[in-house]
């Protein structure tokens, strides 16, 4: 219904709930009040996530991170709509959508804390480790939608990346293939509007990254990403789609970047408060808040509550992600092969020589 | 003269190329508006303008692909990859035609270009961000490979890249763009790429490296100088074409040889230089050469971090096993 009514050459946008948090009835999602609460307990959660990574990167308790702040409605809502058979394929910036498809926040955070054991995704779980490298995971989705085809188990494939990502030659492939192959995929670009530096208008000529789709022969659909219900609601088609056997779709996702890149980056560099400011006043956690007030589903006491819960459980994770044991430098070698070959045993040798006479000296 | 970091001195190069030849142009991933990652194009763009230093989208193959195009058309694009685990979506364009295209057009076309790429590890960043595969790009024939240690070598080599008629990938020692710090000539001068650089003489031992491996080998010569050791250092400069005269007489001199890189160990570059001197100096070699090295695994994340890189200890006991053969 989204994808046939809204053209992507036209710049139309599929909006929901509007920035003062009213809601476009004709269009509204099967979202009862308790979902929507429950989502929005999940942004909150995300976005505490976010402001602890960032504190404790500053202190030295975590590493370069890649904040979401803004992004929460994105990674809520397209997450809701999936089945735990469903794979996540994404960037480095969709810790939240990781976190709602299963994996824990203290895995999530031990990732960032530059331990490798922070990508052994629990068993069952199915997403993929961060990929840094841009644009390069979309295949893998498209291979995994493949096989889930193939095999007939009724999974979808959905993978995240940005809106620099799709200059990446490919994410071109990725959505040819799937596209040729009909794959149960589903390619869901968040446009925060910029790639690092470099705004989205210097990224792609083409006014809207969702009508690329249609050139590989599936429907793209540009939506509000700070809009819960939006996001939710043309996943939900495009998932249902890919479930049974539509092909694949390309979202965009209309949002904004409020933090800097990662922690390294300093965005004052290319682009104004005010611009800041406009988006800060879009906030996705925002309008939600003003949705479930008016419906009388929203009291400071909740908020206070909430906070306090979330805020405890990120601690929690933090602690646990901390309190794991650094890792020995066996581990280097462990990992590389199912058996490591003479040429690695070797080399642990050599290490753990040379670090105990280091020890001694 | 003028004080520079590694990282100003290939500024200070770059704007003064700009400067001089107008068919000097940069490409990149935020090199134009923020001046770079690591702000080496800080103040380019708004002096050269955006004709000349280039926001690119991002797009590795796209970037160096786009570069062998105004090559051949007669400019002298300096592509940047903002770090060197990004340089692989362009492998195909480096090595199927960069490197080749004098080659297969029997010198009608050529390739005059700069891919520079900060290289290594160290800095504690996320995945992908600490390679040093130089190997692959030095194994690759048609390549020039130069990798400068110091602020003069960094300012006169990428100069001379600039102007070489051959494509040159330019890598930057990444973890000591701001560490060190040299009095520069402030005008234009060039190090002729493919000449080693002699560090400090010395009898006992030589020690091979390049780029930041360059500082951890200095740490080590200063402990060996205590212990009464006197290690003879190269610094290579440039990977290829290797100065294996240099190295030979080195090695011809001191009779033993240790040789140090940060990248995997099996078929890393110290395999290369261990056969060179095998087949020229073999009968001047009082010990077998060693290596130190990098692991044949993936860089390791920032927690395991500290034991993948060769340490002082690490080249200090290398030289001394040479010594006690
Ligand atoms: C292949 C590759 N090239 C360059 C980089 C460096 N880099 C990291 S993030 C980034 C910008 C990505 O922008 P976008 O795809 O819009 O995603 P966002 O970071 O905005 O979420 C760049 C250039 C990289 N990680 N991978």
């Amino acid at each position: 219904m989204f994808a046939d009514r809204y053209d992507p050459l036209q710049d139309e946008m599929v909006s929901i709930l509007t920035p003062d948090g009213c809601c476009d009835e004709t269009l509204r999602p099967d979202l009862d009040d308790e979902q929507i609460r429950t989502m929005y307990r999940q942004m909150l959660t995300m976005r505490l996530y976010d402001r602890k990574a960032v504190s404790m990167q500053r202190q030295g308790r975590f590493g370069t991170y890649a904040q979401m702040e803004g992004q929460e409605a994105c990674m809520a809502a397209s997450t809701y709509p999936l089945e735990p058979r469903d794979w996540i394929v994404s960037s480095y910036r969709e810790t939240g959508a990781m976190w709602m498809h299963g994996v824990p926040l203290k895995l999530l955070s031990l990732y960032w804390m530059g331990n490798e054991f922070g990508s052994h995704m629990p068993d069952g779980v199915n997403v993929l480790p961060v990929s840094i490298p841009v644009g390069s995971h979309p295949l893998h989705a498209v291979g995994l939608a493949y096989a889930g085809k193939y095999r007939q188990d009724g999974s979808v494939a959905v993978t995240y990346f940005g809106d620099g990502a799709t200059s990446e030659g490919d994410v071109h492939e990725a959505m040819n293939l799937a596209g040729v192959y009909e794959a149960p995929c589903v390619f869901f670009c968040q446009n925060n509007q910029y790639a690092i530096s470099v705004p989205v208008r210097e990224q792609t000529a083409s006014p809207t990254i969702a009508q690329k789709a249609l050139a590989y022969g599936f429907p793209g659909v540009l939506v509000d990403g700070n809009d819960i219900m939006a996001v939710y609601a043309v996943m939900q088609e495009a998932v249902e789609r890919a479930r049974r056997g539509g092909g694949p779709s390309l979202i965009e996702a209309y949002t904004y970047r409020l933090g800097a890149h990662t922690t390294a980056d300093d965005p004052t560099k290319y682009r104004d408060d005010a611009e800041v400011e406009f988006w800060r006043s879009r906030d996705p956690l925002l309008r939600v808040q003003k949705y479930l007030h008016a419906r009388g589903a929203w009291s400071e006491d909740w908020e206070h509550e909430l906070l306090e819960a979330c805020t405890g459980e990120v601690e929690q994770a933090m602690n646990d992600a901390e309190a794991v044991p650094q890792p020995p430098p066996q581990d280097m070698f462990r990992y590389m092969f199912a058996e490591p070959s003479a040429a690695l045993r070797e080399q642990e040798a050599a290490l753990l020589a040379a670090l105990q006479v280091q020890q001694k000296g | 003269m003028a004080t520079r970091t590694l990282l100003e001195a290939i500024r200070e190069a770059l704007h003064l190329e700009l400067g001089a030849d107008e068919r000097v142009i940069l490409l990149g991933e935020d090199i134009g508006r923020e001046g770079g990652v690591f702000r080496v194009t800080e103040g380019l763009q708004a002096c050269y303008g955006r004709a000349r230093v280039m926001d690119a989208p991002i797009a590795e193959a796209g970037i160096v692909g786009m570069a062998v195009g105004m090559a051949i058309a007669g400019l002298r694009p300096v592509p940047e990859i903002q770090f060197m685990g990004f340089l692989y979506p362009a492998f195909d364009q480096i090595i199927s035609h960069v490197a080749r295209m004098r080659n297969r057009s029997r010198g009608r076309f050529t390739c005059p270009l700069v891919v520079r790429v900060p290289y290594g590890g160290g800095i504690h960043p996320p995945e992908h961000h600490s390679e040093s595969t130089e190997a692959m790009l030095v194994h690759t024939p048609g390549l020039q490979v130069v990798v400068p240690a110091t602020p003069y070598d960094a300012k006169g080599l990428l100069i001379s890249a600039i102007r070489s008629p051959d494509p040159v990938i330019f890598l930057e020692p990444k973890r000591i763009y701001r560490a060190v710090r040299q009095d520069i000539p402030e005008e234009c001068y060039t190090v002729p790429i493919g000449e080693a650089r002699l560090v400090r003489e010395g009898t006992d031992v030589t020690v091979i490296a390049w780029g930041s491996m360059m500082h951890t080998v200095l740490q080590a010569a200063e402990s060996l100088d205590a212990s009464g050791i006197s290690p003879e250092i190269l610094d290579l400069r440039t990977l290829s074409p290797m100065d294996v005269p240099a190295i030979i007489a080195s090695v011809e001199k001191t009779g033993r040889a240790v040789v140090v890189h940060e990248a995997a160990r099996t078929a890393g570059l110290g395999a290369e230089i261990v056969a060179q001197i095998n087949e020229k100096a073999l009968l001047s070699l009082e010990a077998p050469v060693e290596r130190v090295s990098g692991f044949d695994t993936v860089f390791p994340l920032p927690q395991l971090e500290k034991y993948y890189l060769p340490t002082p200890e690490m080249i200090e006991a290398a030289v001394h096993r040479v010594l006690a053969f």
